[in-house]
């Protein structure tokens, strides 16, 4: 698969990252040195394998329903780039 | 309902939030209502390096759920990363299912009880266990730049229920939703309230009509937004007819535009446009590596089945089976959940006739909940003193037309039947008394015998009157039968 300029782009826009001329152009050919050596692996004959679904083979791991102790909201809110003291302050989201 | 040129067709994915204590993923608390931002962890908030981990209790809420609503449940489940970006989300991605969902392939069966509308069964395309986003508040009348999040909802179990096309109006959807509230509350997996977001609605719309004897099919619109039962009803009415128009106007099929997404405004009876989602491939699902896939075995299901209480659809059966109540009783009682159920198999066990027993719930217990807003656990007549009075006015020893006298007696004194009977001064009245009555009554009004002889049946009712004058306890059906037969004889 390769990669191109327009899929670093559309990567880009949905990850939200604001990337200069020069870094798309690094992105592009780094992402398709990344993809182009995870492709190595379409090499591999998998007729019959099964399909896995998770990387370990673990399952049914679960935790009891039992409530414990949250943060205290001012540590929460502490790392925050900005916050008043109730809640974290994001430009206006305007309707859904 | 007029005939339209049109058949609405209506699919529904319904979000339900599961009465867990706490969240999906991490131990903070699902209680509604605190303050802004004091539920919520390293996990929920989405800090690097934590470990997300399945609640238990969770996954077994979706088990009985799903199988309530007759789903399949796959012997192997996992969870997926939707990543979107968007400020209530603070990983970048919701933990929900993609490809292999709990459970799929189940139905919802709902029926009107006016016969407004064919009994069908609506198919359900899949239920799946997700976590819940946080909340923007943006307060535009303070006029300020900045949005407010709370994150407390983050992570809250979410059971999304999507249906198939199945519904042909906006009472259908109506019904299935008033279904499904009540088989949820009567399994009691959720609270379903609404104005608190516990059960929340989307809607796709589309119209299916027929162009020059060919069948084509309106753009499909997601409706978001709305707020009770009735805003669903309103808002796919509105839609059904805003897409006629614009079918009208522009022509344009499926697959001709992208789906759109419309918000309801309730106050204005009116959808509008929103900024159209991005593609469900942008979504980028993929195995979540953070958590263990899920395993049922067929004996797990089975088990959960057979422990599951018993479902509005089979109470309603029974209703009708073994105590011969109509589809409309058995409909209104099953309505109110299942304690007025009890309250009334109670009753209608001890006093014997369940038909009578079903009019005094329905009527005036129901009445009297709904007037004083209160509970039936908190109604002051129990149960056995409900049988009490039936029994009474079966065997006689209440007149029928008293009953609601001696009802509300025993509501004011807190006392059963016999008692405010006899406060009330309430005797039967033996028939020979009741005849003796009507004979003098007879004797004393020549002028309506006479009517009475000519064909004017109804000129008796003066007599009726006096009877209950001279002695309230009589039974006017009766009073009238033994007047017309003295009426006629003399
Ligand atoms: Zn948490």
């Amino acid at each position: 698969m390769a990669i191109t300029r327009e899929t670093v782009e559309k990567v880009a826009l949905l990850a939200r990252l604001k990337l200069s001329e020069t870094e798309l152009e690094k992105m592009t050919e780094q992402m398709g040195q990344i993809v182009g050596y995870v492709d190595q692996l379409s090499e591999v004959d998998t007729e019959g394998v099964e399909p896995m679904a998770h990387a370990v083979e673990v399952t049914n791991v679960f935790a009891e329903d039992v409530v414990a102790e949250s943060l205290p909201r001012e540590q929460a809110l502490s790392n925050a780039p900005s916050s008043n003291e109730r809640g974290y302050l994001v430009p206006a989201v305007l309707g859904d | 309902m007029p005939e339209q040129p049109y058949t609405t067709v209506i699919g529904l994915e319904v979000h339900v939030q599961l009465a867990t204590q706490s969240k999906l993923f991490c131990r903070c608390s699902t209680q509604f209502g605190a303050e802004p931002n004091t539920q919520t962890c390293p996990v929920c908030t989405g800090l690097p390096g934590t470990l997300p981990v399945m609640n238990a209790h969770a996954f077994e809420l979706s088990l009985q759920t799903a199988i309530a609503l007759n789903c399949d449940i796959p012997g192997f489940t996992k969870w997926d990363r939707k990543q979107y970006y968007y400020p209530d989300l603070p990983k970048g991605y919701q933990i929900s299912q993609f490809d292999l969902p709990m459970s799929d392939d189940g139905y919802l069966e709902i029926a009107d009880p006016k016969d407004r509308f064919e009994p069908k069964r609506v198919r359900i395309l899949r239920a799946h266990l997700e976590e819940d986003a946080g909340k923007s508040v943006h307060d535009e009348a303070a006029g300020k730049a900045d949005s407010e999040i709370d994150l407390n909802r983050t992570g809250t179990p979410l059971l999304e229920i999507v249906s198939e096309p199945d519904m042909r109006s906006s009472l259908e959807a109506r019904a299935f939703l008033q279904e499904l509230k009540l088989l949820l509350t009567y399994i009691g997996v959720s609270d379903c309230n609404m104005q608190e977001g516990s059960l929340r609605v989307d809607a796709n719309v589309n119209l299916h009509l027929e162009k020059d004897s060919e069948k084509v099919a309106t753009p499909i619109v997601e409706i978001k937004n709305m707020n009770s039962f009735r805003a669903v009803e309103r808002a796919i009415d509105y839609e059904a007819k805003r897409q006629y128009d614009e079918w009208q106007e522009t022509g344009r099929r499926l697959g001709e535009s992208p789906k759109q997404t419309r918000g309801w405004d309730d106050a204005a009876g009116v959808t509008r446009g929103q900024r159209s989602k991005e593609e469900s491939s942008d979504y980028r699902y993929f195995p979540d590596p953070d958590l263990m896939p899920v395993t049922t075995t067929a004996e797990q299901v089975e088990a959960v089945r057979a422990a599951l209480p018993e479902l509005p659809a089979g109470l309603r059966q029974r209703l009708g089976d073994d105590y011969s109540l109509g589809h409309y009783d058995a409909d209104v009682l099953v309505n109110q959940g299942r304690p007025v159920v009890d309250y009334y198999l109670t009753a209608a066990d001890a006093s014997g006739d369940p038909k009578l027993t079903c009019n005094w719930v329905t009527q005036e217990v129901l009445r009297e909940l709904k007037d004083k807003e209160i509970t039936i656990e908190q109604f002051g007549v129990s149960a056995e003193r409900l049988a009490g009075l039936v029994k009474g006015i079966d065997s006689g020893a209440i007149p029928g037309p008293r009953g609601r006298e001696v009802f509300t007696t025993m509501l004011a004194d807190d006392c059963d039947a016999q008692e405010a009977t006899s406060k009330l001064g309430i005797e039967q009245v033996d028939e020979s008394e009741l005849v003796a009555l009507c004979q003098k009554l007879v004797d004393a009004n020549p002028k309506i015998v006479a009517d009475v002889k000519a064909g004017k049946q109804q000129a008796v009712g003066a007599l009726i009157g006096q009877a209950k004058a001279q002695n309230p306890n009589v039974d006017p059906g009766r009073v009238r039968e033994i007047c017309l037969e003295l009426a006629q004889q003399s």
